[in-house]
């Protein structure tokens, strides 16, 4: 038995040294010297630790306007989006309304079609309203999401309506139960999807690639790409480069990683 | 106040206020382009610059029918969701049952198996691109202690489709292992012990126990691991630096639809290529769910 518990430790370690591998090859050779990274056999550590390649690395491109936009997009639409669904969620949860249910299973029809299929008419749409290339392209589309609505509705069905009646006997509005009742008791999914908005809109890349044309409007993962076939980038350069788009979600993932994993394990579906 | 009752227009008026928000950007970014995208792969001769349909018919669909390249995509993309998903999901099975066995420093492990998940798609794939160097890559030097000789992963058409599964695998384990560690700890623990009253072996437990009751977790798992890999595109685009790999070894439907849209400005065969690709995406689902009436036990 204790044998058996120790195959597992060390399968387990083994998978675990995978996952782990390119983030740590990715560190060690973003502190090489470029001639460093290309020796064969390679060298696990560096010899001596390059710390200018971060500042040149930055510097290189405007990466700084990146992350700012990577920002600015990252929260806005993950505010928004929190703002319409718990506002929908609401009605789909406690309000009476003509056609409910026809309404919520067309909402929930457009979930099954892939996004990629949209990106031609979204494109055409921004276009006629002059919004190509602006902070209104990469925010305005993904403030709302019917899948962060069908996930919270369930959340707020979990409060019994009885408890709503009866708020409203004493008196208190829709607008007071929804945002002194309901919200707070579902804290904990609303912090996962709103975790789970931002790592998306952090990482995604089709989208901010197709409405920017210019560097003063790209997000991170768009800046990168773009970095990575500038002529003379060298590899431990762009290493450094990949760490700025990755560390900040990797440390806000490890500081919260709780309320993710109860996200997905809540919703099984991918945010 | 009784919710059987039927609905006054100040029902309706209240229930809008609080659905409108979410009305007017899904309305116009998500229910107008289905149905705009559905009409304009119909479109044969359109001008995009202001905006005007000259002519419609089927040619969309009748070029994609004939067109080597978009046989080599819906080819390929088979070729990435039948090389990705029975790994992932065999592998993630795997170690989340050896996950479930223990209990010190589990969370720990379950932390690390999901790093991939939450890292950007083009910058992990940068750091593949390093890796996967033919001359001084990490992979080609651990391959060569058993013996392998340098692979130009890359740039040779028979290993970028190789190398894009295993980065895609890689990426994508740590997800389904969450959700398979959520089921496998919805088993009934005195499931297990019956089983070994009648004398099942661990293999006899997983298979006849296991397995039948997280079935309904597999099959989710299955699902969106298909749909998600039929609509690869962000690893392909940082992978190859902006190509579809050496000789469109890697051109998948997505790929191409990007092509058609943004490279050559053929906005109607784009979105025909959408369309088939709703199409094959539908098609499979829907044979999983008739599958799944059969071998799933809810």
């Amino acid at each position: 038995m204790q044998s058996k518990k120790i195959l597992v430790y060390i399968l387990l370690v083994l998978g675990a040294l995978t996952m782990l591998l390119p983030f740590f090859w990715m560190v060690s050779t973003a502190f090489k010297t470029g001639f460093e990274a290309l020796q064969t056999p390679p060298t696990w550590l560096p010899k001596h630790f390059q710390w200018g390649n971060w500042v040149r690395a930055w510097q290189a491109a405007p990466f700084a306007t990146y992350l700012i936009n990577s920002v600015v997009v990252s929260l806005a639409t993950t505010l928004g989006q929190l703002v319409t669904s718990i506002l929908a969620a609401f009605a789909f949860a406690k309000l009476n309304f003509s056609g409910k249910k026809v309404l919520f299973t067309i909402l929930l029809a457009t979930m099954m079609v892939p996004g990629e299929m949209l990106i031609i008419p979204n494109f055409v749409t921004l276009s006629e309203l002059h919004l190509v290339n602006t902070y209104g392209a990469l925010i305005v589309p993904w403030l709302a999401s019917f899948f962060a609505v069908f996930t919270l509705r369930q959340s707020f069905a979990s409060v019994p309506d009885q408890l709503y009646y009866a708020a409203r006997l004493d008196g208190a509005s829709d607008w007071q139960f929804l945002w002194r009742v309901l919200v707070p008791n579902a804290k904990s999914t609303i912090t996962a999807i709103g975790l789970l908005q931002i790592i998306g809109s952090w990482n995604s890349f089709m989208w901010p690639l197709i409405v920017t044309n210019t560097e003063k409007m790209r997000t991170l993962p768009v800046g990168l790409q773009a970095f990575s076939s500038d002529s003379g980038v060298q590899y431990p350069e762009l290493m450094a480069a990949s760490t700025f788009v990755i560390l900040p979600m990797v440390v806000m993932y490890l500081l919260l990683n709780k309320y993710v994993v109860a996200g997905i394990s809540n919703t099984g579906i991918k945010g | 106040m009784m919710n059987n009752t039927k609905p006054t227009w100040r029902d309706n008026l209240k229930a809008l206020g609080y659905l409108l928000p979410m009305l007017i950007i899904v309305g116009m970014f998500s229910l107008y382009p289905i149905i705009k995208s559905l009409a304009m792969s119909f479109y044969t001769d359109y001008n995009f610059f202001t905006n005007q349909v000259n002519a419609i018919g089927f040619d969309n669909f009748k070029t994609l029918w004939q067109d080597d390249n978009f046989h080599l995509a819906v080819w390929n993309t088979i070729v990435f969701v039948v090389g990705v998903v029975p790994v992932e999901i065999i592998l993630s099975l795997a170690i989340a049952s050896l996950l479930n066995q223990i209990n010190r420093l589990a969370g720990l492990f379950r932390t690390l198996y999901f790093m991939p998940f939450v890292t950007s798609v083009v910058a992990i794939s940068m750091v593949w691109r390093w890796i996967y160097n033919k001359d001084a890559g990490l992979l080609n030097y651990l391959l060569g202690f058993v013996g392998v000789h340098p692979i130009d992963w890359l740039n040779d058409p028979h290993y970028a489709m190789p190398a894009l599964i295993i980065l895609a695998i890689w990426k994508g384990l740590g997800f389904n292992i969450l959700l398979f560690l959520v089921a496998l700890n919805n088993v009934d623990q005195r499931l297990y012990d019956a089983a070994m009253l009648d004398g099942a072996n661990s293999w006899q437990r997983f298979w006849h126990v296991t397995l039948p009751m997280i079935s309904p977790m597999t099959f989710l798992v299955t699902v969106n691991a298909v749909i998600g890999s039929f609509k690869v595109f962000d690893e392909i685009f940082a992978l190859f630096g902006g190509q579809p790999g050496p000789g469109h070894s890697t051109l998948t439907v997505v790929y191409y639809l990007y092509q058609m849209f943004y490279e050559q400005n053929k906005y109607g065969l784009a979105a025909a290529s959408g369309v088939v690709l709703f199409l094959m995406i539908l098609v499979v689902t829907l044979f999983q769910l008739w599958w799944s009436k059969k071998h799933v036990h809810y």
